[in-house]
């Protein structure tokens, strides 16, 4: 089985979730979940707050150790993987944090140089032509000097993407990149990973709850709810969809949060007990 | 019953805290001293950085606090001394008292002050910021890359401190010498340097790299255990401050303590 798994992971999917399980202290967020992602296509992980959808991505990449299951990526499970593989698989990988997670005390420049400094031996002069070359990708020539707290939130969000490919990824992962931003500057975000994608072929996973931006670059989507798939499929698939909890979702219909407030109160005071024992 | 459980936690929740401030420091010491031969050298420049942050900047503030406790020391010492007629012992209480116990002390906690507190804020901003997990998905050690430097650097500057501090609180004390003990300037100098023992100094010095490890290692555990959320690191940044100077008190006592038996033999 384990074998057959492998196969078909070198011919179509990149990244294989099987049976995932996480759990923050006793709670258990993801209640083993599984899908592929295939080379070069745009995952959206679609999901409201406390989903699970945040934790899924921060497991995906290794921040976050599940409690059983796999995560086959390029052939390895990192699930059971040792650090330094580990490390290995991070350097194929760039991830564009919600806030953009500049480094505040290096400039823009430096922040993108930094893991080509970090982990290859190129010559400074090098590093310097590359780093020109990811800033313009984004956007953003000629910011290489500014400190991150003199961008706005739509260029700190550009010149993470910059970061995240600094070391030419195969995949890129993006936590709520339109997060916080108005609507004409996450459009450009949007349009962005639109041309990473046409570009470089890159395999791409997005996590958000936005709608429009989802069915814009979305090649297929994940719906997760309270820590289970509810949906997998293509744009189309979603949106054809007769599900109630699919439809919900899709069509924005209001659940009224008061009618979980035991539920709620049940979360807090686990959370408490968790935190004080 | 109930209160012997609650002793027996927070003795076990001591020791599980001075495990981790353990652990921290150990990978900070293979990072120091083990990885720089595997081929991941020492983040030289951001160590020196953070020397002259932690060293050449406290100077001023330093200087001041320890020639004032040199001048009080002088003072309280004078006080006691004056009634058996022998106030001519002040320069040696002072000398001694300074590089034995208090240039070390005073200096951490100085230190404690300026760069405990910030190595925590600085962590733990960076932590609510998401900018600790981008380094561990840009395969970069978080440990290696802001923790090491600020060890090495604490390691060096903080005996660097306390020397000056010493030295600044002999100052001190030699204000009260000269102008109330009949010293002059040269003589008070030379009184305390020949009540001094190489090993009155070295003892204070090797007490002051501990509290140097010390500071880092809590300072820089806090900020990495700051949970989500600003005021987390209002928490992370008291904790530290708290904690350091609780942490380097002890390590004071065990070392004075170790340094006593030691002299006995």
């Amino acid at each position: 089985m384990e074998a057959a798994l492998t196969d078909s992971l070198e011919t179509t999917a990149t990244i294989s979730v099987r049976d995932l399980r996480v759990n923050y202290g006793e709670r258990e967020i993801l209640h083993g979940i599984g899908f592929d992602v295939n080379r070069g296509e745009t995952l959206v992980i679609l999901g409201g707050s406390g989903s699970g959808k945040s934790t899924l991505l921060r497991t995906l990449v290794g921040l976050e150790k599940p409690t059983s299951g796999q995560i086959w990526i390029k052939g390895q499970n990192i699930a059971a993987i040792s650090p330094s593989a580990m490390d290995e698989i991070r350097k194929k990988i760039g991830m564009s944090f919600q806030g953009g997670a500049l480094f505040g005390s290096m400039t823009v420049g430096e922040n993108v140089a930094l893991p080509l400094r970090e982990h290859t031996r190129l010559e400074e002069s090098t590093i310097e032509i590359m780093l020109r070359l990811k800033l313009e990708q984004v956007g953003l020539q000629g910011f290489e000097y500014y400190m991150p707290s003199q961008l706005s939130g739509g260029m700190k969000k550009r010149a993470a993407v910059a970061r995240a490919l600094a070391m030419d990824p195969e995949i890129l992962f993006f936590d709520e990149p339109s997060a916080g931003l108005d609507p004409i500057i996450a459009a450009g975000i949007d349009q962005l990973i639109l041309e990473l994608k046409q570009a470089f072929r890159m395999t791409i996973i997005v996590v958000t709850h936005e709608l429009a931006s989802a069915y814009l670059i979305a090649d297929r989507m994940v719906l997760i709810d309270k820590g289970n798939i509810v949906a997998i499929g293509t744009t189309e698939e979603m949106r054809a969809s007769t599900q109630p909890r699919v439809r919900q979702f899709l069509d924005r219909v209001a659940e009224p949060e008061v009618a979980r407030e035991l539920d709620y109160l049940q979360m807090l005071t686990e959370d408490r007990r968790r935190r004080s024992g | 019953m109930e209160f012997l459980s609650q002793v027996g936690g927070s003795v076990t929740n001591g020791l599980v805290y001075v495990g981790s401030l353990a652990s921290l420091g150990g990978r900070a010491a293979y990072y120091t001293f083990v990885a720089p031969f595997q081929g991941k050298p020492i983040r030289f420049q951001r160590a020196v950085s953070q020397a002259l942050d932690v060293g050449v900047r406290a100077l001023p503030i330093l200087s001041l606090i320890t020639f004032f406790i040199g001048l009080i020391l002088a003072l309280q010492a004078a006080y006691e001394l004056r009634r058996f007629g022998a106030i001519s012992y002040v320069a040696t209480a002072v000398a001694i008292s300074m590089s034995r116990e208090l240039g070390p002390l005073i200096t951490a906690i100085v230190v404690i002050g300026r760069s405990g507190s910030a190595f925590a804020a600085e962590i733990g901003t960076m932590k609510v910021t998401e900018e600790i997990d981008a380094l561990e998905t840009m395969a970069i050690s978080p440990v290696h890359f802001l923790v090491t430097p600020k060890f090495i650097a604490m390691a060096v500057m903080l005996p660097c401190l306390t020397i000056w501090a010493n030295t600044m609180g002999i100052l001190g004390g030699s204000l009260f010498g000269v102008a109330q003990a009949d010293f002059t300037f040269t003589r008070y100098i030379s009184a305390s340097l020949d009540s001094l023992f190489l090993r009155d100094i070295v003892t204070g010095l090797i007490k002051s790299v501990m509290f140097g490890i010390t500071i880092t290692a809590v300072g820089c555990l806090e900020g990495l255990s700051t949970g989500a959320g600003a005021e987390q690191v209002g928490r992370s940044t008291t904790r530290a401050v708290v904690m350091s100077i609780f942490m380097v008190v002890l390590v004071d006592l065990v070392f004075t303590a170790l340094f006593f038996f030691m002299s006995e033999h």
